[in-house]
C-alpha cells in the first residue's frame, strides 16, 4: 500500500532534536503564559493518540479505520477502576492501557492477514461490535457514560485535582511515549517495518516475518492508544461513547493526514490544529463538521504530504 | 492584571460608587447567566432558542438592571451528549466566569452538570431535565430541580392510567439517565396500585424508526404501551403506532412525558385523548396568557412549554436571592437563600424550595382535547384535576438525598 | 402457535420489519457496489447522497408542493447530477493513487453534506407526509403492514432485479464490465471510457437518492439518517463481495432477515450481527461471498 509518505531522509538527528526540545519547552510554558489547560490536555491525549495511530499507518502503512475502539476502551475500562474500584490513576491508567494492548492483540489476530481496504474495513467492522458492547454494557452507562472519574491522587503523593499538576503529568506521559515512538522508528524494527512497507514481497524474501512485525506494530499502535484513552478519562473525568464512536476513528486519521503521515511531528501538528479549531469553532454549531470535511477534501486532492510533510519536502528542496 | 479585568473592575467600582454598594461584591461586576440547551436535536422545540427567550424576559422582568446591576446571558448546544455538555459547563465556570447554569433539558447532561457545579460552587438551575435523581441519590446544595420530574409524570399520568384501568405495562424506554428513571418510576406506581409491567425495551436517544419496538409491543398483549422518552422520539414513537394499528388493535399509548410542541406537532387528531401531566399551561389564567403572548413575538409564534416557563421563573427567583445577598459568587448560599425565600412568580404561582433542592408547585393531569372540541390552534388541553402541590411530588422521606435529616 | 418458543405472530412481524430494512440496505449497497465495480473507489458519501435524496423530496414537497411520485424522478435526478460533478471534478484526479485516497476524499465529502444540512435543519427529523396512496394498512392477522411499507419491499425488489438485469445482461452492461477489466482495451474500440465513468457514478449516487426518496416517509428525513447507515452498508458490500451486483443484493436482503431474526431470539445483539457476519466472512472467504478476489 503506498500513501504518500515522507521518507526519514529530512528527519536527520539535529533536526530532530531541536524540534523536540522546542515542543518541550513551548509545552512546558504554555499554561504559564496563559493557554487554557485543559485545551491543552485536550490537545495532548488527542496528538499522543494520533502519534499511536501514524506508527501504524506511516510506518507500518496499514490504514485502520476502527482506532477509536482503543481509545475508547481503554477510557472505560480507566474510569472504571478509578470510579468503581477506587485505584489510584496509575493503576487506572495502567489498566486501561493494558485492556488496549489486549484489544489490539486480538483485532491484530483477526485483521493483519488482509491487506488494504479490508484491513480497513475489518477493523471498522470491530470497531462497531466494540461500539455496540459498550453501548449495551451495563458498566458503560450507556449514552450517560462514566460520569465523576476521581482524579485522585498520583503515587499518593501529587494531587491530580489540581489543574496546572494534571497538566504536568499529562505533559509527561505525552512526552515519555513520544520519545518512545521516536525510538521505536530509528531502531532496526522501524526499519523493517518500513522496508515492508516499502515492499512487502522483497521483505519477505529477505527472511522477514512480515506479518509478525506488522502485528507487533498494530498492538503497540493499539497500546499508545489505549494509553491516550485513560490519560483522557482521567483528565476529563468522564468516559463516554463519543469515544468509540467510528466519527472518533476517523477524526484520527485527519489530524495524521493533516499534520503528515509517516513524520514523526505530523500527528502532533494534525492534532493541535484540529482541536484548536474546534475549540475555537465550538460555538458554531455544526460548522465543525463541516471544516473537518473540508480539510479532510482539501489534504487529500492537493495536500497529502501535510503540514509538516510539506514543511520537510521545502527544506529539502531549499537545502538542494 | 490584564486590561478587560481592570475596565471591568473599574467599571463596578464606579458603579458602586454612583449607586451605593449594589455591586461590590457580584463577581466580576457581571451576572453571567449561561443557558445550557439542545438547539438542534430532538428536544429543541420544547426548550432551544426559547429557552433563551425566556431568559431574557426573565432577566428583563425582574428590573435587576434598573438598580445597578450588569447581567450577561451567554447559550451553547449541548448536543444531548454528556461529554459535550460537561465540557460546556467547565469552560463556562472556569474560563468565562459563568455564576449560573440554566434549562439542561436532558437528564444525563444534567447529572454530569450537576457534579460539576458542585464542584465549583456554582449555581444550576435544572429546569429542564426530568430525573429525579436530581434531588434524590445526585442531590446537591448547588441545584435546585424546577419544573416537573419523573416520579411527578410517573405518579400523576402513570396512577391515573393505571387507576382508570391500565394494568397491564409494556415499556418503550428512550436508553439514557431520563428513560430509566421515568421507567423506574412509573413501574413502581403501576406494580403499586395493582398492575404488571409485561415487559420492556430500550431505545437509542433520537431513534427514528420505531416499528419493530412497536411490534414486540404489540406481541406482549400489554393493555398500555407507556413511552418513556420524550420530545421527537415521543412524536415518532405516537405517530408509528399508529401506522400499525396499535390502538385499533386494542391497545393504549400512555406518553408519560409530553409537552405542548409534541401535541402540536402531532395534530390533535392523532393526539388527542392523551394524558398528561404539565405543571404549565399557557392558557390556564390571565399571567400565563400574558406571557405566553409576549413569549409568542420572540419565539416564532411557538406557545411556551413548561421548560420555558421554568427558564424563566428559576431566574427570577435567582435573581432575587442574588440582591438579597447582595453577591453572585458562592452557589451553595444563594441556593439556601432560595430555598429560604418562597417563591411567587406569575406563571407558577406561591410555591417554596425544599431541603433536597426540589421546587415545589401545584401539578395538572390534562387531556388532549378532540378536534372539535378546540378553537384554533394551540388551544389543546382541557385540565381534568390538578394535584396539590404538596402531594404532586416525592416525599422528602423517600429520595435517598443525603442533605435530608 | 409458537416456533422455536416465539409465538408466530412476533416471528413474522419481525421478519417483515426486517425486510424492509433489507429493501434499503439493498438498494444502498448495490449503488456502492456498481461503483467499486467499475470505480474502484469506496464511496463513503453514499450515506450522505442517501440523505440528500431524502431532503430533495422533503424540499419539493414543502417548498413547490411537488408529490412524492416526481420526487422518484427529481430526486434522484438532482443528486446524481451533484455526483457527476463530484466525479469530474475530484474523483477523477485520484485514480491513479491508492484506492484508500477515494475513501478519504469521500468520507470528507460525507461530513460536509452532513455538517451542512444539520446546520440549517438541526438533527432531529423533519416529518414527510406519506402520500394519500398510501394510508392504512393490510391486515395480516399477526400484523398490521402499513400500505407504503409494503411498497418498499416490491420496489424495491424492482429496482434491484432491473439494476441487475442491465449490467448483467444488456449490452451497455457487457461495456461497463469490460470497462472494469480493461479500459484501454474498451477505449480502443471507440468507447468513451471516462464518461462511461462518470455515468455510472452518478447511476449509482442516483440509486442512493432514490433509497432516500423512499426511506423519507418511514424514517423521517433527518441529516443523520445516512451516517448511522452507511457502516452497515459497507459491511453488505463487503459480504457480498465488494464488485457484486448480485451479491449485494442478496447479502442486503439476506441481512435484514438476519437482524430481524436476532431481534426476536436476541435483540440486544440485533446491531452487532452484521458486523460478526463479516468478520467471519472476510476470515474465510476475503473476496466475499460472490466477489472475485482482485
Amino acid at each position: 500500500m503506498t500513501i504518500a509518505t515522507t521518507s526519514g531522509a529530512v528527519s536527520h538527528p539535529r533536526t530532530m532534536w531541536i524540534a523536540t526540545a522546542t515542543m518541550t519547552v513551548a509545552l512546558v510554558l504554555a499554561p504559564v503564559l496563559g493557554v487554557y489547560p485543559v485545551f491543552l490536555m485536550k490537545a495532548l491525549c488527542f496528538a499522543l493518540f494520533a502519534c499511536a495511530f501514524n506508527l501504524l499507518i506511516g510506518f507500518g502503512g496499514l490504514l485502520s479505520f476502527g482506532h477509536a475502539m482503543f481509545l475508547g476502551t481503554a477510557g472505560y475500562v480507566c474510569a472504571h477502576a478509578a470510579k468503581e474500584w477506587g485505584w489510584p490513576p496509575e493503576l487506572a491508567i495502567l489498566a486501561g492501557t493494558l485492556a488496549a494492548a489486549a484489544m489490539g492483540g486480538v483485532v491484530g489476530l483477526l485483521a493483519i492477514r488482509r491487506q488494504g481496504i479490508y484491513f480497513a474495513m475489518i477493523t471498522l467492522a470491530l470497531a462497531q461490535m466494540v461500539f455496540f458492547f459498550c453501548l449495551q454494557a451495563p458498566f458503560t452507562h450507556g449514552e450517560d457514560g462514566i460520569q465523576a472519574v476521581p482524579r485522585g491522587k498520583l503515587f499518593g503523593v501529587l494531587d491530580l485535582s489540581n489543574t496546572l499538576v494534571m497538566y504536568y503529568v499529562v505533559l509527561a506521559i505525552f512526552l515519555a511515549a513520544f520519545l518512545f515512538i521516536y525510538r521505536i522508528v530509528h531502531s532496526p524494527f522501524g526499519q523493517v517495518l518500513k522496508a515492508i512497507r516499502e515492499n512487502e514481497p522483497r521483505a519477505i524474501s529477505l527472511g522477514y516475518d512480515a506479518e509478525r512485525y506488522k502485528f507487533l506494530a498494530f498492538v503497540l499502535s493499539a497500546t499508545l492508544a489505549g494509553l491516550a484513552g485513560a490519560t483522557k478519562a482521567i483528565v476529563f473525568q468522564l468516559a463516554s461513547l463519543t469515544d468509540v464512536h467510528w466519527t472518533m476513528s476517523g477524526e484520527v486519521v485527519l489530524m495524521t493526514l493533516l499534520g503528515g503521515m509517516g513524520t514523526i511531528f505530523g500527528p502532533v501538528v494534525g492534532a493541535f490544529t484540529i482541536i484548536g479549531l474546534e475549540n475555537y469553532l465550538a460555538g458554531f454549531g455544526s460548522w465543525v463538521t463541516v471544516i473537518t470535511g473540508v480539510i479532510f477534501v482539501v489534504c487529500v486532492l492537493a495536500f497529502r504530504r501535510g503540514i509538516v510533510g510539506e514543511l520537510a519536502a521545502w527544506w529539502a528542496r531549499r537545502r538542494g | 492584571m490584564n486590561t478587560f479585568k481592570r475596565t471591568m473592575v473599574g467599571l463596578g467600582v464606579a458603579s458602586a460608587l454612583a449607586i451605593g454598594t449594589a455591586q461590590a461584591q457580584v463577581s466580576d461586576g457581571v451576572i453571567k447567566i449561561g443557558v445550557l440547551t439542545d438547539m438542534s436535536s430532538l428536544y429543541t422545540d420544547l426548550a432551544g432558542a426559547g429557552s433563551v427567550a425566556a431568559a431574557k424576559l426573565a432577566i428583563d422582568d425582574s428590573g435587576i438592571e434598573k438598580r445597578g446591576y450588569k447581567v450577561e446571558l451567554v447559550s451553547a448546544d449541548h448536543q444531548n451528549k454528556p461529554d459535550i455538555g460537561s465540557a460546556i459547563a467547565s469552560k463556562w465556570y472556569d474560563a468565562e466566569k459563568v455564576d449560573v447554569i440554566v434549562d439542561v433539558p436532558n437528564s444525563g447532561v444534567a447529572l454530569a452538570v450537576n457534579q460539576i457545579t458542585k464542584d465549583k460552587n456554582k449555581v444550576f438551575l435544572a429546569s429542564g431535565p426530568a430525573s429525579s435523581d436530581l434531588t434524590g441519590k445526585a442531590c446537591s446544595p448547588n441545584t435546585v430541580h424546577w419544573t416537573y420530574d419523573t416520579w411527578m409524570l410517573a405518579n400523576g399520568t402513570g396512577a391515573a392510567v393505571v387507576k382508570a384501568g391500565g394494568d397491564s405495562w409494556f415499556f418503550i424506554t428512550a436508553d439514557y439517565a431520563f428513560g430509566h428513571a421515568l421507567e423506574r418510576d412509573t413501574e413502581a406506581v403501576v406494580l403499586k396500585n395493582g398492575g404488571k409491567v409485561l415487559g420492556k425495551v430500550r431505545v437509542p436517544l433520537n431513534n427514528q424508526d420505531f416499528s419493530s419496538f412497536l411490534l414486540q409491543a404489540q406481541a406482549s398483549k400489554a393493555k398500555i404501551v407507556g413511552l418513556a422518552n420524550a420530545g421527537g422520539d415521543t412524536t415518532n414513537s405516537i405517530k408509528q403506532a399508529a401506522e400499525f394499528g396499535i390502538v385499533k388493535g386494542g391497545q393504549s399509548l400512555a406518553g408519560l412525558l409530553v409537552f405542548i410542541t409534541d401535541v402540536h406537532s402531532l395534530g390533535l387528531p392523532t393526539a388527542q385523548g392523551l394524558n398528561i401531566t404539565n405543571t404549565f399551561y399557557w392558557d390556564q389564567n390571565d399571567a400565563s396568557r400574558a406571557f405566553s403572548k409576549r413569549f409568542e413575538a420572540v419565539d416564532k409564534g411557538i406557545h411556551p412549554t413548561m421548560v420555558h416557563a421554568g427558564v424563566y421563573a428559576s431566574i427570577l427567583h435567582y435573581l432575587k436571592a442574588v440582591e438579597a445577598l447582595k453577591s453572585d459568587s458562592d452557589g451553595a448560599k444563594i441556593v439556601a437563600q432560595m430555598k429560604a425565600t418562597p417563591t411567587d412568580d406569575p406563571l407558577f404561582g406561591k410555591g417554596t424550595i425544599r431541603i433536597d433542592g426540589r421546587k415545589i408547585h401545584p401539578a395538572y393531569l390534562v387531556e388532549v382535547k378532540k378536534p372539535s372540541e378546540s378553537k384554533g390552534p394551540w388551544d389543546y388541553y382541557k385540565v381534568k384535576a390538578t394535584i396539590p402541590a404538596d402531594q404532586a411530588f416525592r416525599p422528602l422521606a423517600d429520595g435517598g438525598c443525603s442533605l435530608v435529616k | 402457535m409458537e416456533i422455536f418458543g416465539i409465538p408466530t405472530q412476533a416471528l413474522f412481524g419481525q421478519l417483515l420489519i426486517g425486510l424492509i430494512n433489507g429493501a434499503f440496505y439493498a438498494m444502498l449497497s448495490l449503488g456502492l457496489a456498481v461503483i467499486f465495480g467499475l470505480l474502484n473507489v469506496i464511496n463513503f458519501t453514499h450515506g450522505a447522497q442517501y440523505m440528500m435524496g431524502a431532503f430533495c423530496a422533503w424540499l419539493l414537497l414543502e417548498q413547490w408542493g411537488v408529490g412524492y411520485w416526481w420526487s422518484l424522478v427529481l430526486a434522484p435526478l438532482a443528486v446524481g447530477l451533484t455526483g457527476v460533478l463530484i466525479e469530474r471534478t475530484m474523483l477523477s484526479r485520484l485514480y491513479k493513487l491508492d484506492h484508500l485516497y477515494g475513501l478519504l476524499l469521500t468520507f470528507g465529502l460525507a461530513l460536509i453534506f452532513q455538517g451542512l444540512f444539520t446546520n440549517y435543519y438541526g438533527s432531529s427529523g423533519q416529518p414527510y407526509r406519506l402520500p394519500e396512496e398510501f394510508a392504512g394498512a393490510f391486515n395480516l392477522g399477526f400484523m398490521f403492514l402499513p400500505k407504503y411499507r409494503a411498497w418498499v419491499i416490491v420496489a424495491s425488489v424492482v429496482i434491484c432485479v432491473s439494476t441487475w438485469f442491465v449490467i448483467e445482461r444488456t449490452k451497455l452492461g457487457s461495456y461497463l464490465r469490460a470497462a472494469t477489466e480493461n479500459p484501454a482495451l474498451v477505449q480502443a474500440f471507440g468507447i468513451n471510457v471516462p464518461r462511461m465513468i462518470t455515468l455510472t457514478y452518478g447511476f449509482g449516487v442516483a440509486l442512493a437518492a432514490l433509497a432516500g426518496v423512499m426511506a423519507a416517509p418511514i424514517y423521517q428525513v433527518n441529516p443523520q439518517m445516512g451516517a448511522n447507515l452507511i457502516i452497515v452498508v459497507f459491511a453488505v458490500v463487503v459480504i457480498g463481495g465488494m464488485g457484486s451486483i448480485l451479491g449485494a443484493i442478496i447479502t442486503g436482503f439476506g441481512l435484514g432477515i438476519v437482524e430481524g431474526l436476532t431481534k426476536v431470539f436476541y435483540p440486544e445483539a440485533s446491531n452487532t450481527v452484521i458486523f460478526v457476519v463479516m468478520v467471519i466472512v472476510l476470515l474465510i472467504k476475503p473476496a466475499g461471498l460472490f466477489g472475485k478476489e482482485r
